[in-house]
């Protein structure tokens, strides 16, 4: 008994030390980034200035100033929010499809889906831009919108397939027998059960599409160009400006840190789903 | 109206024929309980009524109407569910509501038949409560009111009271049975409980292994079960079968008794054995008897009580006209 006392006081103040190193290592590029982001371009990279330094918002006056911000945001909101909308418009339908009305080539589709994730962007990168240019959706927010779609489909459709297996079969087929077609089984029925699931897959969602750089990159210009564009941007060939760069860096990844923090408690009660019945 | 028919249906899942062609008809108002050992194809069964399955082979034909491709949703059926399958995020007025919404009856309508279903129910107190805060109990009640409601030609019940306790399951058995005197409409019951099945049943539909063995009322399939399984299946506890020299003095390769329908003696009878368990429940006695040679365990059940203990010797007399013979088959030598 003692020694399982003793053991379990000692997990209990080992566990948070280690909890708050890993938390801390983690956090640490972010909090060095916003400590930058409010130096000058000089003082950025002069070590006296480390950690003592004269704050200034020059950076952060200068992005929206002379660079725009507000546009890349709007662009990014714009995708994000229209590319999330679509993803879960044709997925909630497929995943419900799989999950409730199994075939014995469910499992092999599903692989096939995550498969795609495997092929490098870079190999279809010619291709790609080549297509895009030749249908005049080069710098366009529908191409953007269907990109971002088609590459977080497979990801979206095997998390809702996960959550929509957790739903008991016979409420669905309650739903059946009360006189429920297929739209109203998803609308009336399986919707309101998974609302956590889908909250929370619609969140990691829009966080990637919020983060996506390979293809916003590389498909827009300026119309439908998001943050991640004008962070490359930034990325001036006269040498690196770390000061600009974290300003800017900081500013993109803003909105989507205080979205996940309003948004924890969903959060953390989608991906617990399935012990909740 | 509510005639159920079934013609020529087969099921098969995948290469494995889990029903060969098999015909039914259950008639109007007709409370009908398909019963048999587990996965012996009644669940299933019922899956293809409901429309939950579809048919490999056959017709579903409702009131005279072919209903086999039609979604269950349009087959005017009501089904209560072994798991209750309420919906856990509405209320259990909404839960009521629910199948009257979809069909687009109107609010007032509503109300007056979520009040009179609940009352009939005694759910009047728990309208507002989620399904989660109520009992198992209360959950199947709220579950046969959303079908109530409906007004379905027939009512699908999948094993409702397996899930339930031992006193809850008589009472809910006998409010059934009580709304179907009520309503008079028919009830297609499954269950592997063979007590259920005797209690309710206007008629019984014995199945094995996809194939309907007897249909008949309760004390036919009793009193003339036509095979072996049957006659082992019904009743309780089990009829004792007895083979060899015994049942070829009564011309026939296997013989049936009912405990029931053997009489006990401690001190002259046709067979001798001594007593294993004697169970005295006070209005019966059953003793279970070994060492008679006729079988490994012969069972007995009489009236009243007798003292008896393990270890005593009984002597145990057929009733000469209770006694079921079996050809080779298993079939009934009448």
């Amino acid at each position: 008994m003692a020694i399982v006392a003793q053991s379990s006081k000692l997990s209990n103040v080992l566990w948070p030390v280690l909890a708050w190193i890993v938390g801390l290592l983690f956090f640490f590029p972010i909090f060095w980034m916003v400590l930058t982001s409010f130096k000058t371009d000089a003082d950025a990279v002069k070590s006296e200035y480390l950690l003592w330094f004269t704050p200034t918002l020059e950076n952060y006056l200068n992005m929206t100033e002379n660079y725009d911000y507000w546009r890349f945001a709007r662009n990014s909101v714009i995708t994000s929010v229209f590319a999330t909308i679509f993803t879960l418009v044709v997925s909630i339908p497929a995943a419900y499809a799989m999950a409730f009305n199994p075939t014995k080539r469910t499992k092999d589709v599903l692989m096939w889906m995550l498969s795609t994730k495997m092929l490098p962007a870079a190999a279809v990168l010619y291709p790609m831009t080549f297509l895009t240019k030749s249908l005049g959706l080069f710098d366009t927010h529908f191409m953007i919108i269907l990109v971002l779609s088609l590459i977080n489909l497979p990801i979206v459709i095997w998390m809702l397939f996960t959550y929509f297996k957790e739903i008991p079969k016979d409420i669905i087929e309650a739903g059946k027998m009360d006189g429920v077609d297929t739209l109203g089984e998803i609308k009336e029925i399986l919707i309101p059960l998974a609302w956590g699931g889908i909250a929370s897959t619609a969140l990691l969602c829009f966080i990637f599409c919020w983060n996506e750089a390979y293809w916003t990159v590389r498909l827009t210009t300026t119309d439908a160009a998001t943050l991640s564009k004008l962070i490359e941007g930034n990325r001036a060939p006269e040498g690196l400006f770390f000061g600009r760069l974290s300003a800017v860096s900081t500013a993109a990844v803003g909105p989507i840190v205080v979205l996940g923090w309003f948004c924890q408690k969903q959060l953390v009660q989608g991906l617990t789903f399935g012990a909740v019945k | 109206m509510g005639r159920i028919q079934l013609e020529n249906v087969t099921k098969s899942f995948g290469d494995v024929e889990v029903i060969p062609p098999l015909n039914l008809t259950i008639e109007d108002g007709e409370f009908a309980v398909f019963v048999g050992p587990s996965g012996c194809g009644k669940s299933t069964l019922l899956r293809l009524i409901a429309g939950l399955e579809e048919t490999t082979s056959g017709k579903v034909i409702i009131d005279d109407e072919n209903m086999t491709e039609v979604p269950p949703s349009k087959r005017g059926l009501a089904m209560v569910f072994q798991s209750y399958a309420l919906y856990p995020h509405m209320t259990v007025r909404k839960n009521i509501a629910f199948p009257m919404r979809m069909a687009g009856v109107d609010e007032d309508e509503q109300e007056k038949r979520i009040a009179a279903a609940a009352n009939a129910l005694n759910l009047t107190d728990y309208l507002d409560r989620k399904p989660g805060q109520l009992s198992g109990g209360q959950r199947q009640r709220v579950a046969i009111g959303r079908a109530i409601v409906r007004d379905p030609s027939a009512f699908l019940f999948d094993e409702p009271l397996s899930n339930l306790d031992a006193a809850l399951r008589v009472g809910m058995r006998l409010e059934i049975s009580e709304m179907h005197n009520r309503m008079q409409t028919t009830m297609i019951y499954v269950t592997h409980d063979q007590v259920e099945a005797m209690t309710m049943a206007d008629k019984i539909v014995v199945l094995q292994a996809g194939v309907i063995e007897q249909v008949g009322s309760p004390l036919e399939l009793y009193h003339k079960p036509r095979n072996k399984f049957v006659a082992g299946f019904i009743g309780s506890p089990k009829m004792n079968f007895i083979s060899g020299d015994e049942a070829a003095k009564q011309g026939a390769h296997t013989i049936g008794l009912r405990p029931e329908h053997t009489e006990v003696s401690t001190t002259e009878g046709l067979w001798k054995g001594v007593v294993g368990v004697a169970e005295h429940l006070g209005s019966d006695t059953f003793i279970h008897v070994h060492d008679t040679g006729l079988a490994e365990t012969f069972t007995v059940r009489i009236t009243g009580d007798i003292a008896v203990r393990h270890g005593d010797t009984v002597y145990l007399t057929p009733q000469a006209e209770q006694i079921h013979k079996f050809d080779t088959d298993g079939l009934r030598i009448v």
